[in-house]
Order: C-alpha cells, then sequence, then structure tokens
C-alpha cells in the first residue's frame, strides 16, 4: 500500500496536496485498489463551487459508483480533463491522477497525516 | 472451430434471398403510411430459415443460466421459479390477442382483470389505487417520484427537493431522484445495519420532498423501528416510498401502507413469478395512498356500473408509457396471487424466509456474515477476511459458482460491505438445492486454503470465463457492423 508522506489524507480515502494557496485533491492507492478497475469518472467544472464534505465527483469501476467528497470549502480553479477519456490512469497512478485544484478556500476538515492514513488503513482492510 | 460456429450472430447466418413464413397471410385491405414516412431502404433484417432461427435461440439458451437450469439466488432479485398456468393464462387468446386500440367496449375482460389485479396487489399492500403502466422497477420509481413531487407541487410548495436515501439503498433510488431532478440525501446506517433515526431527524426538513426505503432493506434485515421512520419523515412535511424489491419476505405478512408508506412501487417480475432476467419483460406496479391518487397516469382502468372503462385522474401526469403497460405480465402476476390465495403468499414469504435462514446457518461457520441474527428473505456475506488470507475474493467465488451449475449471488452490493455476496434462495428452491449449494460454498472455501490457483481462473465449463470488463464497461459493441 502505497502512501506518501508528504500528503494529507481524508477519513474518506482522498489525498490533499497543499500547493500554494490552492489545495490538489484525487483518491489513495487504498481506494482504486478497492474500487477495482475505474471506467467512467463525473467531475466538476473549472468556477464550480465546492463543499466541505460534500461530493465533487464521482467514479464509476467495475463494481460500483462511488462519490469522491471535497474535504475543503472552495472554487474550482483547474480540473485534470485528461482522466475524462483516460479514467485508468486513477488505478494505474493515483497520486499522479489529481482530479481537481481548489482556490479561494473557506473552510478546511480536519486531515490525517500518513501516520494516521496508514492506521486508519490498517483498522478497514 | 468449434468456439466460432457458437459465436455466430444472427446477422452472420444471414444468406440473401433465404427466408421463412412466420407471419400469417394479411387479412385485410394493405393501407400505406404517408409517403414521407416511409424509409428509403428496406431494413437490413436478417435473412434466415425457420431451422436457423430455432437452432439459433436453442443455442443461445445452451450457453445461458436461468432458473429453469438451476439454482439462481442473485439476492435482491428474486430469481424465483415462474409458472407454467401463468404462461397458459397469458396464452388466452383473449388476452394475447387484444389490440390496445381497439374500442373499451371490446376488451371487457382485459380490463376487469387490470381492475382485479389493482385490487389484490392494493390489499396485499396496504394501498388505495394502483397503475401498471411502468414497464419495470426503476421506470416505477421514476413514476412514484413523479407523483410526490406532483402532490408537493399542487399544494404550492416548491422549496422540496431533496429526497433522503440511506446508504444501503438500491442504486436506483439515488438515480431516480436525480432523474426527477432532485437531490440526493444519504443518511449512513447505524451499527446494527438500519435506518439511525438520529441521522434521519437531522437531515429532514423544510427541504425534504419524501425518503425511499426497502424494508427488508439490503442486508435482508427488517427495520423494527419503521414507524418511527416514516413518522419523522411526515413529520417534517415529506412522503414515504416504499422500494417494492424485497416485498418477497413481507407479502400477505405485513403491508407498507401500514407501515407509512405513501406510494410504492412492486416488481411483478420478482415478487409475483413472472419471467425476468433476460426474459422478462418487467412490470413495475405503482400503487400510492388515496392522497397521491389524483396524480396518477392517464388511462386508468375503472369499474363503471356493470361495465369497464378508462378514466384520467384530475391531476394526473400524464402519460409514461404508450397504453396500458406490460398487460400480459398483469395477467400472469394475478394467476399468481388467485393460485396461491391469501394463505399461500403468506406461506410463500415465510418459506423465502426459512429457506435463507437454512442456507445461512449451513456456511456461516465459514463465512462471514455481515450483519448478525435472523435474516429475512436474503443473507450477506463479506469475504474480506477471505481474501486478505487466501486472495480469493468475493468475485472469484461468484465465478467458481458457474463451474457447479450454480448462478452467482449478487456481487460487491451493499456498497456497505466489503467483499460482499448476497444470497436469495426464494420459497421455490427444495432443500436438496440449499443443501446441494452449502456443500458447494463449503468445498470453495476449503479449495481456497489448500489450492487457490484455480479458484482465481474459474470458471472452466462455462462458454465464456472472464470477459474484458473494462472494456465492456467503456467500449461496448452492441449493434452489428455490417
Amino acid at each position: 500500500m502505497n502512501i506518501p508522506k508528504e500528503l494529507l489524507y481524508t477519513r474518506d480515502h482522498e489525498w490533499v496536496q497543499e500547493t500554494g494557496d490552492r489545495v490538489r485533491i484525487g483518491i489513495t492507492d487504498f481506494a482504486q485498489d478497492a474500487l477495482g478497475d475505474i471506467v467512467f469518472i463525473n467531475l466538476p467544472e473549472e468556477g464550480d463551487g465546492v463543499r466541505m464534505g460534500e461530493s465533487f465527483a464521482d467514479v464509476e469501476s467495475v463494481k460500483a459508483v462511488s462519490d469522491i467528497y471535497s474535504p475543503v470549502s472552495g472554487r474550482v480553479a483547474a480540473v485534470n480533463a485528461d482522466l475524462l477519456d483516460s479514467p485508468e490512469q486513477i488505478n494505474a497512478d493515483p497520486y499522479g491522477a489529481w482530479m481537481i485544484e481548489v482556490a479561494d478556500i473557506t473552510d478546511r476538515g480536519e486531515l490525517l497525516d500518513a501516520a494516521a492514513y496508514e492506521k486508519l488503513c490498517g483498522e478497514e482492510g | 472451430m468449434r468456439d466460432q460456429k457458437l459465436q455466430k450472430l444472427i446477422f452472420e447466418k444471414s444468406r440473401e434471398g433465404r427466408g421463412c413464413s412466420l407471419l400469417p397471410a394479411c387479412d385485410v385491405p394493405a393501407a400505406l403510411p404517408d409517403q414521407a414516412l416511409l424509409r428509403q431502404a428496406p431494413p437490413r433484417l436478417p435473412q434466415v430459415a425457420e431451422i436457423d432461427i430455432s437452432r439459433h435461440y436453442t443455442e443461445m439458451q445452451k450457453r445461458t443460466h436461468g432458473v429453469n437450469d438451476g439454482f439462481y439466488p442473485l439476492g435482491s432479485c428474486t430469481m424465483k421459479y415462474n409458472p407454467k398456468l401463468g404462461e397458459e393464462m397469458a396464452a388466452l387468446p383473449g388476452f394475447a390477442g387484444v389490440h390496445p386500440l381497439q374500442p373499451a367496449g371490446t376488451a371487457q375482460g382485459c380490463l376487469e382483470l387490470l381492475c382485479r389485479a389493482e385490487q389484490v396487489l392494493a390489499e396485499i399492500t396496504g394501498m388505495d389505487a394502483m397503475t401498471f403502466q411502468p414497464a419495470a422497477g426503476a421506470h416505477g420509481e421514476y413514476l412514484g417520484l413523479l407523483l410526490i413531487k406532483a402532490y408537493h407541487q399542487a399544494r404550492g410548495d416548491r422549496a422540496r427537493n431533496k429526497i433522503i436515501v440511506p446508504d444501503a439503498a438500491h442504486g436506483t433510488n439515488p438515480a431516480t431522484a436525480t432523474m426527477n431532478g432532485m437531490q440526493t440525501v444519504n443518511i449512513p446506517s447505524n451499527e446494527q445495519g438500519c435506518v439511525d433515526l438520529d441521522k434521519l431527524r437531522a437531515a429532514v426538513g423544510p427541504d425534504t420532498a419524501g425518503l425511499m426505503l426497502t424494508n427488508p432493506n439490503t442486508l435482508g434485515l427488517f427495520d423494527e423501528n419503521i414507524a418511527e421512520i416514516t413518522r419523522i419523515v411526515h413529520e417534517a412535511g415529506g412522503l414515504n416510498y416504499y422500494d417494492g424489491a424485497n416485498l418477497n419476505a413481507i407479502m400477505g405478512i405485513a403491508r407498507p401502507g401500514d407501515m407509512g408508506f405513501d406510494v410504492i412501487h412492486l416488481n411483478l417480475h420478482k415478487s409475483f413469478a413472472t419471467p425476468h432476467g433476460g426474459g422478462g419483460p418487467g412490470s413495475g406496479a405503482v400503487g400510492c395512498k388515496a392522497l397521491l391518487a389524483p396524480f396518477l397516469p392517464l388511462d386508468r382502468p375503472v369499474q363503471q356500473g356493470e361495465a369497464y372503462g378508462f378514466e384520467d385522474p384530475v391531476q394526473s401526469i400524464g402519460r409514461i408509457k404508450a397504453f396500458y403497460g406490460n398487460f400480459l405480465v398483469v395477467v400472469k402476476a394475478l394467476s399468481y396471487v388467485l393460485t396461491l390465495g391469501a394463505e399461500g403468499i403468506r406461506e410463500a414469504a415465510c418459506n423465502a424466509v426459512l429457506n435463507a435462514n437454512y442456507l445461512k446457518n449451513q456456511i456461516n461457520d465459514l463465512y462471514e456474515v455481515a450483519f448478525d441474527g435472523i435474516c429475512m428473505h436474503e443473507f450477506v456475506l463479506s469475504l474480506a477476511e477471505l481474501k486478505k488470507r487466501t486472495g480469493v475474493s468475493a468475485k472469484d467465488v461468484a465465478k467458481a459458482l458457474l463451474d457447479y451449475d450454480i448462478h452467482p449471488p449478487t456481487m460487491y452490493f451493499p456498497l456497505i460491505v466489503e467483499e460482499a455476496l448476497m444470497f436469495e434462495p426464494t420459497e421455490t428452491e427444495p432443500r436438496e438445492m440449499l443443501d446441494y449449494a452449502a456443500q458447494v460454498l463449503r468445498e470453495i472455501h476449503a479449495q481456497a486454503f489448500s489450492d487457490p490457483a484455480p479458484l482465481l481462473n474459474a470458471p472452466l465449463t462455462t462458454p465464456v470465463a472472464r470477459p474484458d470488463e473494462v472494456l465492456a464497461a467503456r467500449s461496448p459493441r452492441l449493434t452489428f457492423e455490417f
């Protein structure tokens, strides 16, 4: 299980990377492994608002459709539109396949460091 | 070579000029449609002889597994046996030959049948009125929420656009809310696998249009707080929708109408023993309490004095399907209810619950059951531990069952159970079949520990083993390329 030290994590298995005044969000290695092969993704558009704890995207794997939750409130500043055509990147490289960047952050939820997240994964799986 | 023969499509078997005369000669004067509506070129239909058609379908039948072939414990789908009597009734010329455009006065028997079916199914479910227009379950859900929406709007209550759905719900529930332009509010289940009352109380408000729930739920558990759940929603001004997918566990015993539900759909093709799963078609009959009846679809069959006719409800949402739904399915369903009678319907539900508990108790020493206690008509196993210890997943076990002529149970659902396998044996399986299935599951479990490799490649005996699911989802080829 790959859990990079420099990232932060949510209890719903999203990873968060702080880049200046923005954050990048994707899903973890644990999440992609649990979902199985991902075949579709729905992403928001640039300029859309996202709210902490609410779904901003959904991914469909061969097993199920799952919501992806935002750990912050703010505005979508960039979208990794490549994923729309090749969602399998999320399975191949979960930490490279970021989904959105959020700016103008007004609110943020509790995030876990790598050690705490690793412990959570141990309990769940 | 052997494989190639099996995989030929009917289009590939077509030969120019070949044909057969399955249709009778036309016995009415020909009437040509408007010139503008005529197509420029004839459709490219397969040209085959009767023997080709007959062999084609027999071949396909051999390559599949239906309820007539063996055990089919597909959870939440109620794959019970479909009695031959239903087919006989549906084949009666008065039913099979009726045309939807013929005058009501010449189809009195058909209208009477629809009215009687409405009556008995309303009695079983505790509803006041029913329509048979929806073609299947999801279509029924769509209509059910249309009725709820129409009800709120007719009262000028336009702020209600949220549908509360527990996280154990069928995927169609949130999809239905979205299709109706409403928002889904997902609430987590409590530790017993049922609705968390505090979370529900926190979720309801002036924007609540309604709640969608199945009871027993997808974990096979009857929610004992059901009266309180529907009361919370009603007090907030919302309505309660009953997803009838799991009615088989309680029919003849408990009624959604008495639990506080305002609108329901039934899958006649599940609970009332009409064919589905590649057969069908389905029928997603929708029942409602009197407060929603004015919004039901147009052309409601009703008794008018001595005769039967159609009536348009005053605030009808309009039409949801051409004509009157899948009529012959209703014929089969009514035939089922009348054959079983009140006692028989109740007995079917009891045996469905007994069979599920019997099978569960034959294997629960080896396999982990997701939630403890007596289940209803189905139960969910979690194979997370098996996968961790042996590498054999829920999917591998499901695939391995195929080699034993058992249709896989529902996999990876409900989503809140890891490595889920959901078994619904139904009441029509004899004890020997349940014993056989338990034995097979025990063998597979033993093999997972002794020699898991073959399980990872199972099935070994079917025409198709492990199709590429990603390719099937992303680039399906659904039409023949000439």
